[in-house]
């Protein structure tokens, strides 16, 4: 019975974000899958707009040909913590406080969105989030897939 | 005079480069949104003084964020 409760408990704690440091991004490793990578922070209300749609994206689309991975530009990462306690993500979460990426991808707005192909490819590039975009992004995304 | 020359223009190539990176990077925002960053943290006192700014400088918006904003507009 115990055992039974234990189960319940963990189904019921709702899929967290895993958060890593950008250091541990290897996205040569995701070879093979459609990325949908985010840049994305807490003080940016776009990003926060964004979040539920990137939820349902991991939702809709199967996982071994699509993935979501995003990279939070937080300088401080109290910030970032709070922002997931509010709006739970369930992908994968790259915190990058001194911008090493986004200065590499020299982005030019927040949130910035890269749409990368199976090969490795940058296929398209979204500045800033709009929801009327959204039928949008997803026909690229499934062109892709 | 060439010797001359030559410091005048390794000066005004340093001086060139120095504006170089100038500016706040899109994603480096977050501290300038924060409301304590404000010149004057007062509304209704900030809110007095712009009006006076940008009555008399003809700017709207005058000095300041308004919030986070995305940088892409």
């Amino acid at each position: 019975m115990k055992n039974y409760l234990f189960l319940l408990l963990l189904v019921a704690v709702p899929l967290k974000a895993e958060i890593y440091n950008i250091g541990d991004l290897d996205l040569k490793a995701q070879h093979g899958k459609v990325v949908y990578l985010d840049f994305w922070a807490s003080w940016c209300k776009p990003c926060r707009e964004s979040f539920p749609w990137m939820n349902g994206l991991v939702k809709k689309y199967p996982a071994k040909d699509f993935t979501v991975i995003t990279v939070n530009l937080d300088a401080d990462s109290e910030a970032m913590h709070i922002f997931l306690d509010q709006m739970p993500a369930n992908f994968d979460v790259y915190h990058d406080p001194s911008g090493q990426l986004a200065e590499q991808f020299q982005l030019e707005g927040m949130p910035t969105s890269y749409l990368i192909s199976p090969t490795g490819e940058v296929v398209k590039r979204h500045i800033g989030f709009y929801t009327r975009d959204i039928e949008r992004y997803e026909h690229e995304i499934e062109e892709l897939l | 005079m060439k010797t001359a020359i030559r410091w005048l223009l390794i000066a005004g190539l340093l001086a060139a480069s120095g504006c170089s990176s100038l500016g706040v990077k899109p994603w480096e925002r977050d501290l300038l949104a924060r409301e304590d960053m404000l010149m004057n943290a007062d509304a209704l006192d900030l809110a007095y003084d712009e009006h006076i700014y940008f009555s008399k400088e003809a700017s709207s918006g005058g000095q300041g964020f308004a919030g986070g904003g995305c940088g892409c507009n």
